[in-house]
């Protein structure tokens, strides 16, 4: 019987377990968590014959590295980068047999911001109300990835697929992101509803996986004092009082006191995942469906 | 009850009460739909005048409905007590007291004297908003917040009495500290306080220990 697991020889910046998170919980104050990228994490789970709810790894910026306890097919996708196995440049975005005691070495971010690393059978780290996901907010999940993490792998469940390579969008020069508005666009001057959607901002560098917070015109509001907390939603664009607009990622608060001026589409979410700061972006005004 | 129904994003609603009462009765109206198989939603979560439905697949025929339907008034309270054993020791005693009004030691008495309830969810996984005392002993946010409040801290701020599941900043005013686990995700359910649940703060001496007491009333 073989030990299946990955042993973390170099954690990166910022390296968490994540799946598709735990929604459903949010009137305890549980937020959804998940893959910031989820069409990335799930192609590398399709590539190495993984259901869609496995558990992958997510990189920020500068990729990790794994060292497998026994032979395993991984994929790497989402930001592009170089993959090697002890030292031999190996395919990226498709599913690569890495042999027990050898180094996979996910490189830097080539561009974009998050990879994914699936390995078959998906990391195994116990559930927390149904999720394997690390929960950067309120500390729900197994902790970031450190030198020497040990994470054990699932049965494989099915063979890896027969591809040379999957499609993966490129990571955005122009991040446009489609909201539709409300629901406290009237807290806001129409000056400032204006400037929103037809001015560029620019994707910040304290951004993370709470929230994409942005540079750029700062919105005036046209009501004063304080909203009580009410719910937020993924995509949610709230507005602090210094009028930068920030769009709420994953691991988001379930209940805020800022106004949100705008929610951002669902389907946009994913490339601000990949968006590094400075990138410029646009909020455009949208139908609601 | 008049409802306003504001849209959120593509699939979400939120639902906007001129109460705390009226949001609690919404709540309850909702989960009872939701329960009795007429409302299909991911999340249904309350806050302080509003209910956020996430997760619609029909969100402008729901809109219309809420709209249209009479809420009735929230059920009588069904649900067992959670108390919770206090050491009225916070650091913030004083401070309240004076917003109060009151010396010092009528703090604690006052405050175990109500009966709370868990008007919503928010901050951290397990942290309720508690609502019961009369608007009049409302205090206003510290100052400057606190880096570090010890996990257990209960507190208040505005309208609301909190108990901090884990050790966090935060700028409440804290009046004590308890050793129940408001939060474990190895327990079901992990929350020891959701919406809705009714919540009795019992003080202990300072040699007791001060856990969950246990629950009382009808179950």
């Amino acid at each position: 019987m073989s030990d299946r697991a990955l042993v973390v020889v170099r954690a990166g910046a910022l390296t968490t377990v994540q799946d598709r998170g735990r929604p459903g919980h949010a009137h305890l104050g549980v937020p959804r968590s998940g893959a910031l990228d989820g069409p990335a994490a799930a192609l590398v789970n399709r590539l190495v014959g993984n259901s869609a709810d496995a558990a992958v790894l997510e990189t920020t910026l500068d990729g990790c590295a794994l060292r497998p306890r026994s032979d395993v097919t991984v994929a790497v996708g989402g930001a592009p980068c170089r993959v090697s196995v002890d030292g031999r440049p190996v395919a990226w975005g498709a599913p690569v047999r890495v042999p027990a005691g050898a180094v996979l070495d996910v490189g830097p971010a080539l561009s974009g911001v998050r990879g994914y690393v699936a390995a078959a059978g998906g990391v195994a780290v116990e559930p927390v109300l149904g999720s394997r996901s690390t929960d950067l907010l309120s500390g729900l999940g197994p902790a970031p990835l450190t030198n020497g993490t040990v994470l054990h792998l699932g049965r494989e469940l099915a063979p890896y697929a027969r591809v040379d390579v999957g499609p993966q969008p490129a990571p955005p020069g122009e991040l446009v992101l489609r909201v539709t508005h409300g629901p406290r666009a009237d807290w806001f001057t129409p000056e400032a509803v204006r400037t929103f959607t037809s001015r560029t901002f620019h994707v910040s560098s304290a951004s993370n996986r709470i929230g994409l917070r942005t540079e750029g015109p700062a919105l005036e509001r046209a009501v004063d004092g304080e909203l009580a907390s009410e719910g937020m939603v993924l995509g949610a664009v709230q507005v602090p009082p210094a009028g930068r607009p920030v769009v709420f990622l994953a691991d988001h608060p379930t209940t805020g006191g800022y106004p949100v001026i705008a929610v951002v589409r669902a389907a946009d979410l994913p490339a601000a995942a990949q968006a590094r700061p400075g990138t410029p972006v646009r909020f455009v005004a949208v139908r609601r469906r | 009850m008049r409802v306003r129904v504001l849209r959120v994003g593509d699939d979400a609603l939120l639902v906007e009460l001129a109460s705390g009462e009226e949001a609690e009765a919404l709540h309850a109206e909702l989960l009872r739909r939701r329960a009795a198989g007429l409302l299909g939603v991911r999340e249904i979560v309350p806050a302080a005048c509003t209910v956020l439905l996430d997760g619609l697949a029909d969100p402008g025929r729901v809109a219309s409905e809420l709209a249209a339907s009479d809420i009735p008034p929230a059920p009588p309270r069904e649900q067992a007590v959670v108390e919770i054993a206090v050491r009225y020791d916070g650091p913030d005693l004083a401070e309240v007291a004076a917003h109060w009004g009151v010396p010092e030691g009528e703090v604690a008495r006052i405050h175990a004297a109500t009966e709370f309830r868990v008007a919503f969810c928010g901050f951290a996984p397990g942290f309720g908003y508690l609502t019961g005392l009369p608007s009049r002993y409302d205090v206003p946010r510290r100052a400057v917040p606190r880096t570090t409040v010890p996990a257990g801290s209960v507190a208040l701020a505005g309208p609301y009495t909190g108990v901090y599941p884990r050790t966090s900043p935060g700028g409440w005013q804290l009046i004590g500290s308890t050793e129940a686990v408001l939060w474990d995700h190895a327990r079901v359910p992990a929350a020891l306080l959701s919406p809705g649940t009714r919540v009795r703060f019992v003080p202990v001496g300072p040699t007791e220990s001060a856990g969950t007491a246990g629950t009382g009333g009808p179950s």
